[in-house]
């Protein structure tokens, strides 16, 4: 066991430490250790914003290259400072008009074409197949995702016979679904643990594995 | 005390008695790891594949579109990737959408340099973060270095050599978004269905179910999900690594992915434990 | 002049944005394309700025709760780590070797990770006290998921053909569910979408 010596290593490890104490309970530690993160995390990214996208995106192309046209965006970025006085603070409503514009208008035709058309595409029965599995595995590919469609309309009573049984299949497909993705999620939430002992004992209390 | 009586106090004991079986059950296997074998699962073998088969300077785009709080998953794949990239002497352009994104996609730039020697914008270029999200992605396609005039150490894209071939994403064979949650179906909505460029996932456990349909219908030539498929790429790596005589291999994920799995055997004991407390407790009543 | 700078200006702003936008994509004209340029250009510049209302929120939350004893320690802490990450990043830089990249792997990276992994925890507690098989549709979730668990394990890969019973699960039945939901929620994007444009959903101008 060789303790580290880095002061670096022993603040990660004391910050560790302080989260970990929450499990107990709530306390001080714990509180001073999450604030601590709120303002290096806001921090962080008004610096890596301010050198990676604003600058280069409007300082640059305005005050450098002399751009005018962009004193447009310029302007309506500024209009963000708005929400700190609640007067006038309806301004931020312009700059998010635009952004919603350009956003909403974007997504509708390709959305619709990837949400909606390959996906229905690639669930149509398509034969010939090559063998039986290939056969089992489109028919419940099929008619998995027509049950689970049947079982989200809910604008027809579910009680009507046909509809019912439909969406028992879809439901029954749903609980498989979900039943997969906790069995990943498992291993998701385990990483997380892992990999902050692995760290504490690895490299703080420098335990080698054997 | 009868065996009933045992099982059904058992399924009531106070939680930190759980918190503390957990704490032994990993800490055990880190110390002790037991070198479980790897074997490549189909999804990432697809994506292995595709880049170990790619041209020598063709270009991959690397988006570190993840944070911290997934890092333990995510991280060891992307630094994987890159080191994959640069063996079989094929581009990777790191880039971000998530401010957070930028510190890690530089550490895992940092250490090609010192293990492999990469030397920046001549093996790999990184660009950093861009604001925008979806419009990001679309002006790529368009041209890449008016979205990103300069990489994230202020170097103008249009002096970086290795960048010189690159106009957008015709000149792209394979883009792969690292996320702890959704935008790797961002990437197949606007690159994918609007440019055909091909994209691939690499995300936590939590949302890999969620992006099969991708795979199947194309949108996706595979998937790293979790940390199982980190571990897995990351022994395909230092299989590489061996080949060529080069002898420092990465082995976080693999170890970790180790207690990982006794951890995982403890939740399904949890539940049957439970589950027999709760059946024996409904019998007596 | 009020309800005119309020509401009818933004969403006069998005109804005409988003058709000119939304019908660009069938435009094969120069000018449709010039048109998605700019605006992509446009987006980018103030989508850059949109984090002044992070940190206005921010310095305006922290700086009122200084006046209350209970919470001044903290927000204090908050503000002054704020203040040093962003002096040493601008004045130090933000190189690999830079102390505002140290302090990134070093305190930001541990804690948000940290915070992260004590739901590892929460899980376990959960799935031992509360995950209780009670009817057919918990018997199928719970069955799904110890297959899924274990074949995930690397002590799955002992068992022969874990890997591909696993990756059978997760693309059939399990991608007839998801997809079945992605529909939907494609769906619900694109009405949501068309909605914003056409100013029938204004929770963002104040309903």
């Amino acid at each position: 066991m060789h303790i580290s010596t880095n002061l670096w290593i022993w603040i990660q490890a004391l910050l560790t430490l302080a989260i970990f104490t929450f499990l107990y309970k709530d306390n001080p530690l714990f509180r001073m250790a999450e604030h601590l993160f709120v303002g290096l995390a806001t921090g962080y990214g008004l610096v890596v914003v301010y050198k990676n996208a604003f600058y280069p995106n409007v300082w640059v192309p305005l005050f450098q290259e002399k751009q005018f046209i962009f004193i447009i965006p310029f302007v309506l970025g500024l209009l963000y400072l708005t929400s700190a006085f609640p007067k006038i603070s309806y301004m931020i409503r312009w700059p998010m008009a635009v952004l919603l514009g350009i956003g909403s208008g974007l997504s509708i035709p390709l959305t619709i074409q990837t949400y909606i058309i390959e996906q229905s595409k690639s669930s149509i029965l398509r034969p010939p197949y090559s063998n039986l599995i290939s056969w089992i595995n489109a028919l419940i590919l099929f008619v998995g995702v027509v049950s689970v469609l049947v079982y989200f309309y809910f604008s027809i009573p579910h009680d009507r016979p046909g509809v019912k049984q439909i969406s028992k299949v879809g439901l029954f497909l749903l609980m498989l679904g979900f039943g997969a993705s906790f069995g990943y999620t498992v291993m998701a939430r385990f990483s997380l643990l892992v990999g902050r002992l692995d760290f504490l004992l690895n490299k703080w209390l420098g335990i080698r594995p054997f | 005390m009868s065996v009933r009586d045992f099982f059904i106090r058992l399924s009531k004991i106070d939680r930190k008695y759980i918190y503390l079986v957990i704490l032994i059950g990993l800490i055990i296997p880190l110390i002790f790891p037991p070198h479980f074998p790897q074997k490549m699962s189909p999804q990432v073998k697809r994506v292995f594949e595709y880049i170990d088969t790619l041209p020598k300077g063709s270009y991959v785009i690397l988006s570190a579109d993840y944070d911290p709080s997934v890092a333990p998953e995510v991280h060891p794949m992307y630094k994987a990737v890159v080191k994959h990239c640069i063996l079989r002497g094929v581009i990777p352009i790191g880039m971000t959408l998530g401010v957070q994104g930028a510190g890690l996609a530089l550490d895992a730039f940092t250490e090609a340099e010192k293990v492999l020697g990469a030397r920046r914008d001549t093996d790999y270029v990184f660009l950093g973060y861009q604001a925008g999200g979806a419009v990001v992605i679309l002006g790529l396609g368009e041209d890449i270095k008016s979205v990103y005039k300069t990489d994230y150490f202020g170097t103008k894209t249009t002096d970086i050599y290795a960048l010189k071939p690159v106009k957008n994403y015709r000149d792209i064979a394979l883009v792969i978004s690292f996320s702890g949650s959704a935008i790797p179906a961002t990437w197949a909505v606007y690159a994918y269905t609007k440019y055909g460029v091909k994209v691939a996932a690499a995300v936590t456990g939590v949302s890999a179910g969620d992006f099969y349909p991708y795979i199947q219908a194309g949108q996706f030539i595979g998937m790293l999900a979790g940390m199982k498929a980190a571990a897995e790429y990351e022994d395909a790596v230092n299989r590489i690594l061996k080949e060529k005589g080069i002898g420092k291999f990465s082995t976080s994920a693999i170890r970790m992915m180790d207690a990982n799995s006794i951890g995982q055997l403890l939740i399904i004991l949890f539940i049957i434990i439970g589950n027999i407390g709760y059946f024996l407790s409904r019998r007596r009543k | 002049m009020r309800p005119l700078l309020e509401k009818k200006i933004p969403l006069a702003l998005v109804f005409i944005i988003g058709i000119i936008m939304t019908l660009q994509y069938f435009v094969p004209h120069p000018i449709s394309q010039t048109i998605y340029d700019n605006s992509l250009m446009w987006d980018r510049a103030i989508a850059s700025m949109a984090y002044i209302m992070a940190i206005v929120s921010f310095l305006r939350f922290h700086s009122r709760r200084l006046k209350d004893k209970n919470y001044a320690p903290y927000s204090l802490v908050a503000i002054l780590s704020f203040a040093a990450m962003v002096l040493i990043g601008f004045i130090g830089g933000t190189g690999s070797d830079s102390l505002f990249q140290k302090m990134y792997d070093n305190m930001m990276v541990p804690l948000q990770a940290t915070t992260f992994s004590l739901l590892a925890f929460y899980m376990s507690s959960a799935a031992y006290r509360a995950f209780r098989i009670r009817g057919i549709e918990a018997t199928v979730l719970m069955i799904t998921a110890f297959i899924i668990i274990f074949g995930t394990t690397t002590i799955g890969n002992y068992v022969p053909k874990m890997n591909e019973i696993v990756e059978w699960i997760m693309a059939v039945p399990n991608l007839a569910s998801k997809r079945g939901i992605m529909i939907g929620v494609g769906l619900g994007v694109v009405a949501t979408s068309i909605k914003i444009i056409l100013g029938i959903e204004r929770n963002w101008v104040g309903g």
